[in-house]
């Protein structure tokens, strides 16, 4: 007993002496679509040797922004990713908590695309197609009844006769949001109806737009996106959803369905043909710049021309680059930490 | 026995009915024991299943494809502008010595594109293999040295047969041209799989060919430290005064209906109560394995004063009576006789909520332990990770490679449970015979 008390007094100590101990490494938090690249980038970083590999969150972006917004000092991280803008509402919290400047770096662009395997034809739909087969309410004859539809042949006659099986994300996952407001409410725009209520009501519009039918056709597969791809590989008629570095590593197994027209091939997101494709961002406390070691050298990495650059290590990984002039804009803001501004 | 059975009156007390009964009996028994055979031999079933589809997987993570180089070692490029300090021998560009070497082996690979996917063909772990060695040994610095380097992720799945050669060249990963450099290297005897020790001894990393887990395996180590440190005296404690001490009323009562619901509460709540607790009041570090450790400890503790309590229970009274009768002490009794006789039981109890702990990631996500962390943590403090956690991370990941990487990790957990069972069988067995 006496050994375990003696254990029990270390302990005690060791976690007094934690505390003091000020933060000599960076932390991070965010988004899982940015966590690859941001890992990528810290390891890189750690690897040149004059500073700490920063640590690195996988806490999505909502979350991210919520751990980021609560307040100022060595325990709260310095940067957040996040796949999508920061809200109006976050930025309100953040300044709340005394974060009043925070700096805002574009990463590049993450296409969304909607694949199935290739023992079966390559999915050609559009987004009014693509809302159609997936809203929980469809206008039929002017009038807002719960989908109708069973097969891809009931949503349009071109489509082949196959049951409307698709595999995506949950609500809670950034890739979610980002496809029904890019294919979804792109398709939702295409009905006159619907049109015409976005004018009047823009609330009962997006409720419209963004709800997913939950009668089975579209099946939450979990934020493992290697996961739906197995599952599209033994099931030939199914379709998935998810980032386009998963259809990267492996196309040999399945390919990107044609939306509009479009291929979701890099050259074809990076130019900004492909409809369904976000950009990443990541956010910087001002107020720990200088505070811990190494924040502005990371964003000299991240932002260099060998990372983030139309041939940087970033690409490898999937990340779809910003064009030339961007690039240079927002590395110039990241250098001189310029304030975010939303409007 | 022919004469026992003469010696028995024939079946006189014995009526048709209850022959009939006797027969059904048997047949009841008989059908029990099938079943349980089946249920047996399902179970095992699906435990081959799931171990033979990892093992199938993960057994590849263990070697690793390396490629034969001579690399000269440019004095130019390793001190550029003369600067011999370990500053600059750290920061020196040892991906251009491997790519001067690739040039020369590779004479006709001209245009950039070209070069671009040929300089790929190693990993970036190669280049951190050069620097080791002449941050080791500056002597090999301006000779040229055999030097066998870590191939990338894509040529090592090639090589192992998980890129397919017959696919369309636009869908697949490794390009012809790299194919044909591939196959150059292997007529020339270059290429070689080798155990991968760096999968052991290095920490986590975002190219899968030099990803390792060592840094959550030491993560693990603290965390359950910590948690046992902590969740083994408490509980045992718990469980003596609780069991030997503690008067039978209500507010007794109401304690053990506590802690047996404690038990069952899902661990994300436990994850939950950490980060209140641990980070949002007592400010301690996040990511680090003490809290982790800390807030494992409070899902162990249930489960250790549960199974200490049974076994203490199991203890019978007449050892206390004969121990108090020779005038021990109420606590004597208990520590020297009643704790000794009760140890198997408890320490099979710790053992198994202990393999618990080692198995958990909810609880972690919320005190921020699922995390990309490089260096492996050096105390409990530090910023770590555990190996279910490594798992995920890795599962999560679109790089094909580390689908074998995850299964390897899977196997070495299982390992370590196997392990700790056979710990507990063991140490219940020592504890048994001193009796």
């Amino acid at each position: 007993m006496i050994k375990k008390t003696l254990g029990l007094a270390v302990i005690a100590t060791v976690a007094l002496a934690g505390q003091a101990v000020a933060r000599d490494q960076i932390r991070i938090v965010g988004s899982s679509t940015v966590f690859p690249f941001a890992t990528t980038v810290a390891e890189t970083f750690g690897d040149k040797g004059v500073f700490k590999t920063p640590v690195v969150e996988s806490t999505g972006s909502g979350g991210g922004l919520k751990l980021f917004c609560a307040g100022i000092g060595e325990g709260h991280p310095d940067i957040t990713n996040a796949s999508r803008r920061i809200k109006k509402s976050e930025v309100e919290k953040c300044a709340k908590a005394g974060i009043t400047e925070i700096t805002e770096v574009k990463v590049g662009f993450d296409g969304i695309v909607l694949a199935n395997s290739k023992a079966a034809p390559p999915v050609i739909l559009t987004k009014k197609q693509i809302f159609m087969a997936l809203a929980k309410q469809v206008p039929v004859n002017g009038k807002l009844v719960a989908n109708p539809y069973k097969t891809w042949k009931d949503v349009d006659a071109s489509l082949p006769n196959t049951k409307i099986e698709v595999l995506g994300p949950p609500p809670t996952s950034g890739t979610r949001d980002a496809f029904v407001e890019l294919a979804m409410e792109g398709g939702a725009k295409k009905f006159p109806s619907l049109k015409a209520l976005r004018k009047t009501d823009k609330r009962a519009f997006k409720i419209i737009a963004h709800t997913v039918r939950e009668d089975g056709a579209y099946i939450e597969a979990g934020e493992n996106d290697n996961l739906i791809v197995q599952k599209l590989t033994a099931n030939k008629n199914a379709v998935g959803i998810f980032g386009f570095s998963f259809l990267d590593q492996n196309a040999d197994r399945i390919q990107g369905g044609i939306i509009g027209g479009v291929k979701p091939t890099f050259e074809n997101i990076s130019a900004g043909d492909y409809g369904i494709s976000r950009s990443l961002y990541f956010y910087v406390k001002n107020a720990h710049v200088g505070k811990v070691p190494g924040l502005k050298e990371y964003l000299a990495e991240f932002t260099s021309e060998d990372a983030f650059g139309e041939f940087g290590y970033l690409t490898e990984k999937g990340l779809i680059p910003l064009s030339k002039e961007e690039r240079a804009l927002v590395r110039s803001r990241a250098a001189s930490l310029s304030k975010l501004n939303l409007m | 026995m022919t004469d026992m059975s003469d010696l028995k009156p024939q079946n006189q007390w014995v009526s048709e009915e209850r022959k009939a009964g006797l027969g059904k009996r048997h047949r009841t028994e008989r059908r029990f024991k099938l079943l349980g055979l089946a249920a047996i031999f399902i179970a095992l079933a699906m435990l081959a299943t799931l171990f033979v589809s990892i093992a199938s997987k993960g057994y590849s993570a263990f070697v690793q494809t390396r490629f034969e180089l001579n690399v000269y070692f440019d004095e130019t490029v390793i001190y550029p502008n003369g600067d011999r300090s370990a500053q600059a021998l750290r920061g020196a560009s040892y991906v251009s010595l491997i790519r001067n070497a690739l040039r020369a082996e590779f004479p006709d690979v001209e245009t950039r594109k070209e070069l671009r996917s040929l300089f790929g063909i190693f990993s970036k772990g190669a280049s951190r293999q050069l620097r080791n060695m002449v941050m080791e040994k500056p002597s090999v610095i301006g000779t040229t040295t055999a030097t066998w380097l870590i191939a990338s992720d894509d040529m090592d799945m090639f090589n192992k047969g998980y890129i397919p050669r017959d696919v369309v060249e636009a869908d697949r990963r490794v390009k012809d041209n790299e194919i044909k450099w591939f196959d150059h290297l292997v007529e020339k005897g270059v290429v070689q799989k080798v155990f991968n020790w760096g999968f052991f001894s290095s920490g986590d990393s975002r190219e899968p060919e030099i990803a390792g887990i060592w840094g959550a395996m030491v993560g693990s180590f603290y965390t359950l430290l910590i948690t046992f440190v902590i969740a083994f005296p408490i509980g045992v404690m718990s469980a003596i005064y609780l069991e030997e001490f503690a008067p039978k009323n209500r507010i007794t009562d109401i304690i053990e209906v506590n802690i047996n619901n404690l038990a069952a509460v899902p661990s994300i709540v436990f994850g939950l109560l950490g980060m209140g607790l641990f980070l949002n009041v007592a400010h301690l570090p996040r990511s680090a394995s003490m809290v982790g450790g800390l807030t494992l400890a409070l899902m162990t503790l249930p489960i250790i004063i549960i199974s200490a309590r049974a076994s203490i229970r199991a203890v019978p009274d007449s050892i206390r009576h004969a121990a108090l009768g020779l005038g021990a002490s109420r606590q004597q009794t208990a520590f020297h006789h009643v704790l000794p006789q009760s140890m198997p039981g408890i320490l099979t109890g710790t053992i198994i909520g202990l393999s618990q702990a080692l198995g958990e990631t909810a609880p972690l996500l919320m005190i921020g332990m699922v995390a990309f962390i490089v260096d492996i943590p050096g105390n409990v403090t530090d910023p770590a990770t555990v190996l279910p956690v490594q798992i995920f991370l890795w599962a999560d990941s679109p790089e094909r490679a580390f689908v074998e990487k995850t299964s390897g990790a899977i196997l070495v957990l299982l390992v370590f449970l196997v392990f700790m069972n056979a710990l507990a069988v063991l140490l219940r067995r020592k504890f048994e015979r001193r009796k």
